[in-house]
């Protein structure tokens, strides 16, 4: 059963048109990738599932429900179902890592705090960091925020889990953790997981499912080992990086001689 | 060319107007989610610690030095008239109706005005409030409400303490450097200082200023561009709009409260 489905979703900002005529779906304990290069809309669909932005055709269904269509009330309550973690953690900065994870526990619950406790430092646990629980958000590396984020995001066990290009600027070691938890944590809560980035080999090594964003389309889509043997030109640019194919290099412009004054 | 006169002169009209109806939607967005205020104290104690406790020193200093000159000069002006055991009823009269809240607020909107509208515009650019929302946490009820409230709050407390720190300051000057007598200068203030007609409309003055800086201050930082720039200018704004509101509402005030006395 799909958890979260797009049903020819489009958005545009004004004149510019990010998504165009989307489809996709994501199943329970499913991992799905989104790629695409930088403005191809990658963050835009993540905020049509949390409902921050709305589409203006077609539909997104979580766990059933159409997220444009709810109001204010009833899209707090389906935000329950949802975890997210940002692309640069955003933690609050003038909390400790323990209460940054014991911020949702503390805000959308009821536990006495002794038991708020044992679940922080259990989350701390999952992701490596229960001895920097006492530290402050401006006393960790880039990676170890990212993993505070993602122990806050799991907080409440959520059905859905959303990563905001979740591995931008790590380092080999941190990469290679945050991917390896990213799908832990997957099969461990069941949850129905969609990762948008452009980090093509940590991704295909650890989702199920990749869909190809290109000029807000998807063009398209498989499992890790049918995309690698695609032959897709678009495909083919991205997972081998090369600078020439559909996606180009340079933005449309005047020609460079001209605007040099040389013609 | 008329035209674009006309659409020229227009343009910053009609963004002023765009700005204010979000403003008032903000407002009412604001009340509806101060339950969480009311239902969790500790978040608006929290505020009214940074805005108002914290602002408790330069308040403190600026209103003693405020009713110091205020006595010099006052003392000078008096003599003229030989009037200068009147002295105390000018320095209390001036602090409380006008100088301590509208100083007391111009203050409050630099200091405390100011780092509100940074500290929320910070949370913006650095996806807080998204991660909030995301959170299923209101973010105009854990965050702006409480800061809103607690800066309504300080506010008249503050206005408060710089008029008692400047009658002192008045005291300091005018009974002990300029030489009145000491019982002459507290029974004439007490005798003219109205309880209702001065204190309590000088109350009411603060708390109108409250209102608006905490408003200016929260609702320029939450509608801030996400970027360096865009949060440094929205501190600026609050610091200019406030001032400006500030003083607009004490003449107007001023007009209805002691209008004919």
């Amino acid at each position: 059963m799909n958890l979260l489905e797009f049903q020819n979703v489009s958005f545009s900002y004004a004149e510019n048109q990010i998504l165009r005529d989307v489809s996709l779906s994501v199943r329970r304990g499913q991992l799905v990738a989104i790629m695409g290069g930088s403005g191809s809309g990658k963050t835009t669909l993540l905020k049509l599932i949390g409902g921050q932005l709305q589409a203006q055709q077609g539909a997104v269904w979580l766990d059933g429900q159409d997220v444009g269509q709810l109001n204010e009330h009833d899209l707090y309550q389906m935000r329950r179902k949802l975890g997210m973690l940002f692309q640069f953690g955003a933690l609050f900065t003038d909390l400790s890592v323990f209460d940054n994870v014991a911020f949702p526990l503390r805000e959308r619950t009821q536990l006495p705090e002794s038991m708020i406790k044992d679940l922080v430092l259990m989350k701390l646990e999952a992701v490596g960091l229960r001895g920097a629980a006492q530290q402050m958000p401006h006393e960790l590396s880039g990676g170890m925020a990212r993993r505070v984020a993602l122990a806050r995001a799991i907080a409440l066990d959520p059905a859905v889990m959303l990563y905001d290009e979740p591995f931008t600027g790590l380092d080999p070691i941190s990469l290679a953790t945050v991917g390896k938890l990213i799908r832990e944590l997957n099969d461990a809560l069941g949850t129905a997981s969609i990762v948008v980035t452009h980090d093509v080999a940590e991704s295909l090594a650890i989702v199920d499912y990749v869909y190809f964003l290109a000029d807000g389309c998807v063009v398209a889509e498989g499992t890790p080992a049918e995309v690698k043997a695609s032959t897709h030109p678009f495909v083919q640019q991205f997972i081998n990086a090369r600078p020439d194919g559909p996606l180009p290099f340079h933005k449309p412009a005047a020609p460079y001689a001209e605007q040099l004054g040389l013609s | 060319m008329l035209f674009n006169f006309f659409s020229r002169l227009g343009a910053p009209l009609t963004n002023v107007l765009i700005k204010l109806g979000f403003a008032c939607r903000f407002l009412i967005a604001i009340v509806r989610h101060s339950g969480s205020c009311l239902l969790r104290p500790q978040l608006t104690m929290r505020e009214i610690w940074f805005a108002g406790v914290l602002s408790v020193l330069i308040i403190s200093v600026s209103g003693l030095f405020v009713g110091m000159v205020l006595a010099l000069q006052g003392y000078d002006t008096l003599q003229r008239f030989g009037a200068s055991s009147s002295l105390g009823i000018l320095v209390a009269l001036s602090l409380v109706r006008e100088l301590g809240p509208v100083v007391a607020a111009l203050l409050f909107a630099s200091r405390a005005g100011s780092a509100i509208t940074a500290e929320i515009g910070l949370m913006k650019t650095t996806e807080q409030l998204s991660a909030m929302e995301m959170m299923a946490v209101n973010p105009i009820a854990r965050v702006v409400a409480p800061r809103f409230w607690g800066g309504v709050i300080s506010m008249p407390l503050l206005a408060a303490i710089f008029s008692a720190m400047g009658i002192f300051g008045g005291y300091l000057v005018g009974v002990h450097l300029l030489g009145l007598d000491d019982g002459s200068f507290w029974s004439q203030m007490q005798g003219a200082v109205d309880f209702r007609l001065d204190v309590m409309n000088g109350i009411i003055k603060s708390v109108f200023f409250g209102f608006a800086v905490s408003l200016i201050a929260v609702f320029e930082g939450y509608d801030a561009p996400p970027t360096a720039e865009g949060v440094s200018r929205a501190t600026t704004r609050t610091v200019v709009t406030s001032s400006l509101v500030i003083l607009a509402l004490d003449f107007i005030l001023t007009a209805f409260m002691f209008r004919g006395v």
